[in-house]
């Protein structure tokens, strides 16, 4: 499923909206999730899952090809960590 | 760099103040695209959302696991694991963010 599929999903259950509106929905909460993440923040949909930050100190990293050490500056990875709720449906557990 | 966690008030009241739909509707459309995503996820699908992550359903094999505490041997059954894979375009403003 992409983005436009979602869209067109959220679309059908809600023949009063337009369409254009549940695009802005759906990508209003992509850009919050992404906005919050951007300040540091982190993001619990119970349930669902939590989109955190993670971050990774700085370190001597090798280019593979020529093996030369290249510093690799300290930065801040997006994280999911699944809910408990959508794993235990993953594995056929508790619908 | 702050360290709040935000919830679903927080994401539906973005919807609410952006499309002008009410507080209660805007929380019901949250939960029904977490819903979908959910549903095609558990259906085995790969949902990419554009400019955003992919999350994908992968399958891990059984093994035997032990228990750290008395290092008994128990059987971990094959198990299906959500993976999420950030976009370059977050990866990049996650980073730029939080280097401020």
């Amino acid at each position: 499923m992409i983005r436009s599929e979602l869209v067109q999903r959220i679309a059908d259950e809600n023949p009063h909206l337009y369409h254009r509106d549940v695009e802005r929905i759906v990508n209003t909460i992509f850009e919050e999730i992404i906005r919050a993440m951007e300040a540091g923040n982190r993001v619990e949909l119970r349930g669902f899952g939590a989109f955190s930050v993670k971050r990774r100190d700085a370190r001597i990293g090798r280019n593979p090809r020529t093996g030369d050490a290249v510093s690799v500056e300290a930065k801040a990875v997006p994280f999911f960590k699944t809910g408990k709720q959508l794993r235990e449906r993953l594995n056929g557990g508790s619908e | 760099m702050s360290d709040k966690t935000l919830t679903r008030m927080d994401i539906s009241e973005a919807v609410f103040r952006e499309v002008g739909l009410s507080r209660n509707e805007s929380a019901q459309l949250l939960e029904s695209v977490l819903q979908h995503i959910s549903d095609a996820l558990v259906a085995g699908e790969t949902v990419k959302v554009s400019s955003f992550g992919t999350f994908s359903v992968r399958r891990k094999a059984a093994r035997v696991g032990r228990n750290p505490k008395t290092g008994e041997e128990v059987p971990i059954s094959p198990r299906r694991v959500l993976s999420f894979r950030p976009s370059h375009l977050m990866k990049e403003r996650v980073a730029a963010g939080t280097r401020r």
